[in-house]
């Protein structure tokens, strides 16, 4: 039964050392810094997952510790990625686009990299907005 | 209303004090009592950042929404690992794509961001400066109006039944 067990985690972390891999070459290969972007914000995702569901599995089922801190990564990453991702995206628009070069809104207001908001909301020392 | 003042934030409370448990691995009343402090200090030091109290309708459909995206993610990491690996750069189209947003709540309209940057060769990149609509760079897809559909119809519909 342990052999079972371990033989599972084992192609959990194989799994993971593949989509890291995947994820850190495609860095590399991509051509600009929006391509480049996708590889690490999804692949990596599965390549941290597989290592920390090995790493439930293996406190869970062979060393009989039950832990949570795999489920507070996974959260964690899940919030921090899109966000990094985002503000990469925003710089790079910002230093190296012009608002020509993305398609146009469609409507009154342009992209916030190049337009300022309709009503710029007023500073106050209560914070109320 | 004073404990609206005080506990601007009960979820997000809740919330903060599941979360030190879970760090600490252990149940115990100093703990409890210190995750507690936590979730009663955050929300009131943090609340300038969130003026409205989201209100979530229906608690069912967001672990619906959940385990969606969660297979999503998984999906699209498939997809990107192939299109790294197998696909030569010059057949990769990349293509910004513009998608109006119906959603109006700010927390509705991060999750969202979030989603479409975990999933499907997906990223968001920036919101219109009235936040009316949400620019997407996705990696490869023959297709625009697809995905921008598919993004509406698959997470947004969603969202709005949660959030709105």
């Amino acid at each position: 039964m342990e052999q079972i067990v371990e033989y599972i985690i084992a192609a959990f972390l194989v799994l993971a050392g593949i989509f890291g891999l995947t994820g850190s070459f495609g860095l590399v290969k991509l051509r600009d810094t929006m391509q480049r972007l996708h590889a690490p914000t999804k692949a990596t995702t599965l390549g941290v997952g597989g290592v920390l569901i090995a790493s439930m599995l293996y406190y869970g089922l062979i060393e009989d510790t039950l832990s949570f801190h795999e489920l507070l990564i996974t959260v964690f990453l899940f919030l921090t990625a899109p966000i990094t991702a985002n503000f990469i995206a925003k710089t790079y628009m910002a230093q190296n686009m012009k608002a020509e070069d993305v398609p146009d809104t469609g409507r009154e207001h342009g992209w916030s990299v190049y337009d300022d908001p309709p009503n710029p909301p007023v500073i106050s020392d209560t914070a109320e907005e | 209303m004073l404990l609206r003042r005080l506990v601007p934030h009960p979820l997000l409370s809740l919330l903060l004090l599941v979360v030190w448990i879970l760090l600490v691995n252990k149940i115990t009343v100093g703990n409890l009592l210190l995750g507690g402090v936590l979730g009663l200090l955050v929300p009131i030091f943090t609340a300038p950042y969130w003026p409205d109290r989201p209100v979530v309708h229906r608690p069912l459909k967001v672990a619906e929404y959940i385990l969606v995206v969660l297979w999503d993610i998984l999906v699209a990491n498939v997809q990107v690992a192939f299109i790294v690996l197998f696909k030569p750069n010059a057949k990769i189209e990349s293509h910004w794509i513009n998608v109006p947003l119906e959603l109006t709540s700010a927390e509705a309209i991060t999750v969202l961001a979030g989603t479409i940057t975990m999933t499907p060769g997906t990223v968001s990149a920036v919101l219109s400066a009235d936040a009316g609509n949400i620019l997407v760079h996705c990696l490869h897809t023959d297709d625009p109006d697809a995905v921008r559909d598919d993004i509406k119809s698959r997470y947004e519909r969603r969202l709005k039944e949660i959030f709105q």
